[in-house]
């Protein structure tokens, strides 16, 4: 944190005209709707998910952007009362399909989420858990991928002559950044993110910003923001949820620059919300 | 002038109340120190009683209470344990068993423990020790009289309550973004509870298992009927053996002695003993909440 914060705008390369080349598609959202008891959260969304691309989703509190998140990788199993329908196609695989095992699609579907919420343990087992639970056994090849995140993080030259001091002693953004280094280590394909950096200073969301653009690189990533500059900022592609319901979904630049429905223009410019 | 008159009347009294309690303490540790101290002494705490209990000292006592409540915790700490991660973890909230099993254990807080006593012994001396017996075709009872076993296994059912209701609050304690973190990175619940909810309850478990210790270090009632003795000259070394015990002994002294008069000297190094025992569990219980507290803030 010595040198000098960079402006936010030059945080966040430019995009190419390459960046918005059509890309395969990851994840693929029928129909989906997510149930809390008999409150409906999510209403009949169907989204298609580009590979190695960063999606965003935005809308105000409440517009079911966070639950639609999570049922990406089924974590509102945990939810007493959740209950999502429809059909989610992680790679051809229906991830809600019987014969699908929970931990295989979390553990390809990483998560990183709004307070960072770091063990109360030293940062190397922090990164490592993941692997441990996988049992993963060779102390080299554990610190090997340790590493491998912290880098991939972008926290290593920060962190690397004090991986045995607890996790807890980092900055929020620290901590933040060894949340998505413990994503990294299991190898995710897609990283979902619940407003990562809604709990930062400008300059450690301007680190994270930066981060998801480097990520992009090999991850799939989808990001819940309420940040519409944000969003603007990292994303190439752009949902805008309300009242549970995808408005309206496409690039990022069009959505902010010439959205095609009248609610979306109204929250972009800040109408409500 | 009226109200002020009121206020320093209930100033008085509340004030007085509070005295009151502390002199009540004040009086016992006072009159169990001064009567207690001389007596104590290295042989008193590591020789046997005489046979007429107004000489020696108190060693098999000690023993007996050390080995009771160790068996004790061996029993109630993993059933209590595994109850309340059962009730906190994998229990719905609206689930009707965990319903059933919070009300049983408040009941079960609230039975007398003498009535624990007789449980301990219909059932398990004479119902489970017998049973084995006959099923040994022993035939003279082995498993089927009172027992160090039988005490422990009664003591253990009368503190899985406190073992229990601590456990839980320990368990909420731990924030719920602990175990999301765990399960997104691909855990299983029985892997989240283990390497994330139960570390990070230890300190709150823990406070819980030294509250059902000295509880349970204290407690005579449940001991009389199924494995305390009167009077033991030798160390018990078999789970079947009877043993004896600080509260009973001190029990046994004020009223069983041949001689009670002359009995009172031991009877107050005793109590001293034993009061040091339950005060010491219970400050390590406070320090451990604290430092358990602070770590959970850091």
């Amino acid at each position: 944190m010595s040198t000098a914060p960079p402006a936010i705008s030059r945080a966040v390369p430019p995009r190419s005209e390459q960046d918005r080349a059509p890309s395969p598609t990851k994840l693929v959202c029928e129909n989906v709707f997510v149930r809390y008891g008999t409150k409906i959260a999510v209403n009949d969304v169907s989204l298609n998910i580009e590979e190695c691309r960063v999606t965003a989703l935005i809308g105000p509190s409440g517009c079911g952007k966070s639950s639609f998140l999570r049922s990406l990788n089924r974590m509102n199993d945990i939810i007493e009362d959740a209950k999502v329908t429809g059909r989610i196609i992680l790679d051809g695989e229906d991830i809600y399909a019987r014969n699908i095992d929970v931990v295989e699609v979390r553990r390809r579907v990483g998560m990183v989420f709004q307070r960072s919420n770091p063990f109360p343990k030293s940062i190397f087992e922090n990164v490592a858990y993941g692997l441990r639970i996988a049992d993963m056994k060779g102390k080299a090849e554990i610190a090997a991928r340790v590493e491998e995140s912290l880098r991939g993080a972008a926290l290593w030259d920060e962190v690397k002559d004090r991986l045995d001091e607890s996790a807890l002693a980092l900055s929020g953004g620290q901590q933040q950044r060894v949340c998505i280094a413990r994503a990294l280590a299991i190898r995710p394909e897609v990283i979902l993110m619940d407003e990562p950096a809604s709990a930062l200073d400008p300059i450690a969301t301007a680190r994270i910003e930066q981060l998801i653009r480097e990520l992009r690189e090999k991850y799939t990533i989808v990001i819940v923001t309420h940040s519409m500059q944000q969003a603007a900022r990292v994303s190439d592609t752009t949902a805008f949820f309300y009242m549970g319901e995808l408005i309206e979904h496409g690039d990022t630049e069009q959505i902010f620059t010439s959205p095609k429905k009248r609610q979306t223009e109204d929250y972009i410019t800040g109408r409500f919300g | 002038m009226r109200y002020a008159g009121r206020d320093w009347l209930l100033f008085g009294a509340t004030g007085l109340a509070t005295l009151l309690v502390l002199s009540m303490l004040g009086i016992i540790i006072g009159v169990v120190l001064w009567q207690g101290a001389p007596v104590i002494s290295a042989e008193f705490l590591t020789s046997a009683p005489t046979s007429d209990m107004t000489g020696g000292g108190i060693l098999p006592a000690i023993y007996g209470t050390v080995l009771l409540t160790l068996l004790m915790t061996l029993a109630v700490v993993p059933v209590g344990v595994a109850t309340a991660v059962y009730l906190t973890e994998y229990a719905s909230p609206r689930s009707r068993l965990a319903g059933i099993v919070r009300a049983a254990v408040q009941n079960l807080a609230g039975v007398p423990s003498i009535v624990f006593g007789l449980f301990g012994l219909g059932f398990f001396v004479l119902f489970i020790g017998r049973g084995l017996d006959t099923a040994l075709g022993a035939s003279e009872p082995v498993w089927g009289k009172p027992a160090v076993l039988w005490s422990a296994l009664t003591l253990a059912i009368l503190t899985l309550p406190v073992v229990i209701v601590t456990t839980e609050e320990a368990l909420r304690a731990v924030p719920n973004d602990l175990r999301e973190a765990a399960l997104a990175l691909g855990a299983t619940r029985f892997q989240t509870v283990l390497t994330v909810v139960l570390p990070n309850a230890r300190g709150g478990i823990l406070t819980g298992v030294v509250l059902a210790v000295s509880r349970g270090a204290g407690e005579v009632a449940p001991i009389i009927f199924t494995g305390a003795a009167n009077f033991l000259p030798y160390l018990p070394t078999d789970l079947r053996d009877m043993f004896m015990h600080l509260g009973y002994h001190v029990y046994a002294l004020a009223t069983q002695s041949p001689n009670v008069d002359a009995a009172r000297p031991m009877l107050f190094g005793t109590v001293l003993v034993l009061l040091t025992v339950s005060f010491s569990l219970n400050l390590i219980a406070v320090v451990i909440r604290s430092r358990s507290r602070a770590a959970l803030r850091a």
